[in-house]
């Protein structure tokens, strides 16, 4: 607690705390580096994207953001504040709440030479608007042969957040990432939104930019050169938060989080775990996920969509197809197949019960630890799995 | 002049016993036309408009031999494709613009090359307007490599500089042409955006909700609704509650135009071409036409509507027809220079068929081209799991 107050202090800026829920992450407890290392910037998500926002708009006239509430509201969540009172009317623009109508407005403006930042409030309104960001934006490139780019930004909020109900909490990851034409990134931390931002605004592809609501109070370290104007993350490859040698876990947004918490609990049983984050959904790094597994043998995936059809499906049937089976200098491929089944995979979706109203609550450390060895036993647990989990995996 | 060479050729005819009249009264001179004709065309109906399009529209020779020239282009290019189609040479969709032509011909000659303009999936008439030859469009339609988006897009989805289709989603053109808008308004080139749609989509909502943004921050985008009086087989008074589609909408200024009149579309584009530059905001113009062929290729057209309304339009309204009986009327222009026009215009559209049919389909390794621009060179996954493609930017 007093760690969450001399930081916020320190940061001066960011307005919401978020009890609770604060965390640095970095290789070791934040009060300890606070007085070890001199000075460390500490950015929240919120002020990460502001800032790659605000850089970008300066740096080139085209960029213009649109969406319900970005100008003189300064962003329902305040990600855009401050942007109207700098750069006026013009460029930063609230729409009415019309999501199909100022979609497909912005989509044309990006078309004519523009290039728009389109804000829903959640993706789950962006369901309202889909036509226009598949086959007015996706697809235009392909069936001009090339004549037609689309330079658009989608961003907003998606996924899961406090208590909102089903209709507010879905992620759609999954949906966009199926579509050919589109990139679809997901940022986990302070770093990853301001690069990823500024790469996708710099990118002449239609991309949608998947941000997360509970993140954006979080606060992060970042470092001196990720504060640089002209620092950007490549899109299309994932990052190794941390190495490990007995189980990989993959993850994109906020589960990022989640996995590292559950990784520094097993090591203290002596289980290593690789995390990996993706960054970007599509094109997905899988190159990186199975150098990973072809060191490790295991693998979970770890997300905030529902299981059938998602992005841990997909994981899993690449890994599955891909060289990792084949070429793995271990026993994977030794294993007959019903044991990569049962040791493989895992989808882990606790926001399904948030939908429903249920308290949250983080997995609980008993689920992660027993999951983990029985995973690396190639055993099934022998003990009845906690309703929740058995509900989310349908 | 005249009398001695009409003596002249009657004389030589009874010699030969050949016609050979025909051929000297085609040697007559320009100066023997009339060079400029002004005349009375519909008055438009208007919604919130104080002043409509002038009454009078003045038609100068070229420009008349010009307006038939696309027009009867269009037509037999049309015609042309529903030939290649019951060949079965051309497959998918195909939406044909024949009987409409007076609209594209009168909207191109009211604005300039550097507008813009969108349209919805009937759109070769446009295409070809907006400066793309019949050659590409047949080979497009073809699906061959020739065509202006190398058989990628097809009919729905043909390109050229500001031009942005062909689209295929009805009324997701009405959004984009407003946001193509917004550009013109945003980079101060006083350009501006036509942007088109059909009875059917007028009942869309993102139309509605482009209308209210449009009007909101006065984008300069005419919305043109070409009210061919059938939305597929649905007659508007079955599929709008108001068929008045030049009001609908209601705050924004709008102008019902005969659309089989090139003069009265031009007129009332230029008209409004002039609201939208004068900073006035948005603007709706409804243009009545009507379609010779069904909606689509796969539709007769006949079951929804008469034969003989269809007989009677074309017999009393064609928009070709009356543009070459007025230019007639008035010695502008003399039947065999039509004839001529038609002449060449067959054989480009004869060449470009054959070219159509002729030229090889994209090679296979490109099929996955064009999914990203500006990128390096990426691999995408085939049909199975051991089949890996190439996609170029």
């Amino acid at each position: 607690m007093a760690s969450s107050l001399r930081s916020f202090l320190r940061s001066g800026k960011n307005v919401f705390l978020v009890l609770g829920r604060r965390r640095f992450h970095g290789s070791g407890s934040a009060a300890v580096q606070q007085e070890k290392l001199f000075p460390l910037l500490h950015v929240t998500v919120r002020d990460a994207l502001n800032q790659a926002m605000d850089e970008e708009l300066e740096r080139d006239e085209r960029v213009f953001l649109m969406g319900e509430e970005v100008a003189q509201y300064d962003g329902a969540y305040k990600v855009s504040r401050g942007l109207w009172k700098k750069y006026g009317d013009k460029r930063i623009i609230d729409t009415p709440i019309s999501e199909m109508g100022f979609a497909g407005i912005a989509v044309g403006a990006a078309m004519a030479g523009l290039r728009p930042i389109c804000e829903f409030m959640t993706f789950n309104f962006s369901m309202q608007a889909i036509d226009q960001v598949i086959n007015s934006a996706a697809k235009t490139y392909y069936m001009s042969a090339g004549q037609q780019p689309v330079p658009i930004v989608f961003r907003g909020p998606n996924g899961a957040s406090a208590g909102v109900a089903a209709q507010h909490s879905q992620c759609f990851a999954a949906w966009y990432a199926h579509c050919p034409g589109l990139k679809v990134v997901s940022p986990w931390n302070s770093e990853d939104a301001r690069g990823l931002l500024k790469s996708a605004i710099r990118d002449d592809n239609p991309v949608v930019f998947l941000e997360n609501e509970l993140m954006y109070g979080v606060s992060f370290e970042m470092t001196e050169e990720s504060q640089s104007k002209d620092f950007t993350i490549p899109i299309g490859k994932a990052k190794v938060e941390r190495q490990g040698s007995h189980v990989t876990l993959v993850s994109h947004s906020r589960y990022v989080g989640h996995c590292l918490d559950a990784a520094a609990v097993l090591a203290k049983e002596g289980i290593e775990c690789e995390v990996i984050n993706l960054r970007t959904i599509r094109p997905m790094d899988v190159e990186s996920i199975e150098a990973s597994v072809m060191k490790t043998n295991h693998l979970v995936t770890v997300e905030g969509g529902w299981p059938q059809f998602g992005v841990g499906a997909e994981i899993c049937a690449r890994v599955m197809e891909g060289d990792s089976r084949t070429n793995s200098p271990t026993h994977l491929k030794e294993t007959p197949p019903c044991k990569s089944r049962a040791a493989g995979v895992w989808n882990k979706s606790g926001m399904f019960s948030t939908s429903k109203g249920w308290p949250f609550r983080a997995f609980p450390q008993k689920s992660w630890l027993s999951l983990a060895f029985h995973i690396l036993s190639q055993s099934a647990p022998p003990f009845p799995l906690e309703p929740l989990e058995l509900l989310t995996t349908h | 002049m005249k009398t001695m060479l009409s003596i002249i050729s009657n004389a030589l005819c009874r010699m030969t016993g050949r016609n050979v009249a025909a051929r000297v009264v085609v040697a007559r001179s320009f100066t023997d036309f009339t060079p400029q004709v002004t005349f009375d065309i519909k008055k438009c109906d208007l919604h919130r408009l104080e002043e409509g399009p002038p009454l009078r529209a003045e038609l100068t020779r070229e420009q008349g031999l010009q307006y038939y020239h696309t027009m009867q282009t269009v037509r037999r290019m049309e015609l042309k494709a529903d030939q290649l189609y019951k060949q079965k040479i051309i497959r998918g969709f195909c939406h044909l613009y024949d009987g409409q032509e007076a609209c594209a011909a009168g909207i191109e000659a009211a604005i300039n090359l550097s507008d813009h303009l969108i349209t919805a999936y009937r759109a070769h008439g446009f295409t070809y307007t907006r400066g793309v030859s019949v050659k590409e469009i047949l080979a497009e339609l073809t699906g061959r490599k020739g065509g202006v988006a190398k058989g990628k897009g097809g009919s729905m989805h043909m390109y050229a500089p500001h031009f942005y289709g062909g689209n295929g989603i009805v009324g997701a053109q009405v959004p984009v042409g407003a946001g193509i808008a917004l550009a013109c308004s945003y980079q101060g080139n006083n350009q501006l955006c036509v942007t088109l749609y059909g009875d059917g989509a007028a009942n869309q909502g993102q139309i509605f909700e482009t209308f209210n943004m449009a009007a909101l921050w006065k984008l300069p985008c005419i919305f043109i609704c070409e009210n061919n009086k059938y939305g597929m087989g649905t007659a508007v008074e079955r599929a709008a509650a108001s068929t008045d589609y030049y009001k609908r909408g209601d705050f924004i200024p709008g102008l019902r135009v005969d659309g089989m009149d090139v003069l009265c579309v031009r007129e009332a584009t230029r008209f409004a071409a002039e609201h939208c530059r004068a900073g006035k905001g948005p603007i709706v113009m409804e243009l009545q036409t009507y379609r010779y062929h069904g909606h689509s290729m796969s539709d007769p057209g006949v079951s929804y509507r008469t034969r003989e309304e269809i007989q009677e339009v074309r017999s009393k309204s064609d928009p070709i027809s009356m543009l070459k009986e007025r230019m007639l009327a008035n010695n502008m222009a003399s039947a065999e220079e039509f004839k001529e026009i038609d002449i060449a215009i067959r054989k480009e559209v004869e060449e470009a068929a054959q070219f159509a049919t002729l030229d090889p389909e994209p090679p296979l390794d490109e099929l996955c081209d064009h999914i990203f621009h500006n990128e390096p060179p990426l691999e995408v996954r085939g049909t199975n799991p051991w089949s890996k493609l190439k996609s170029v930017s």
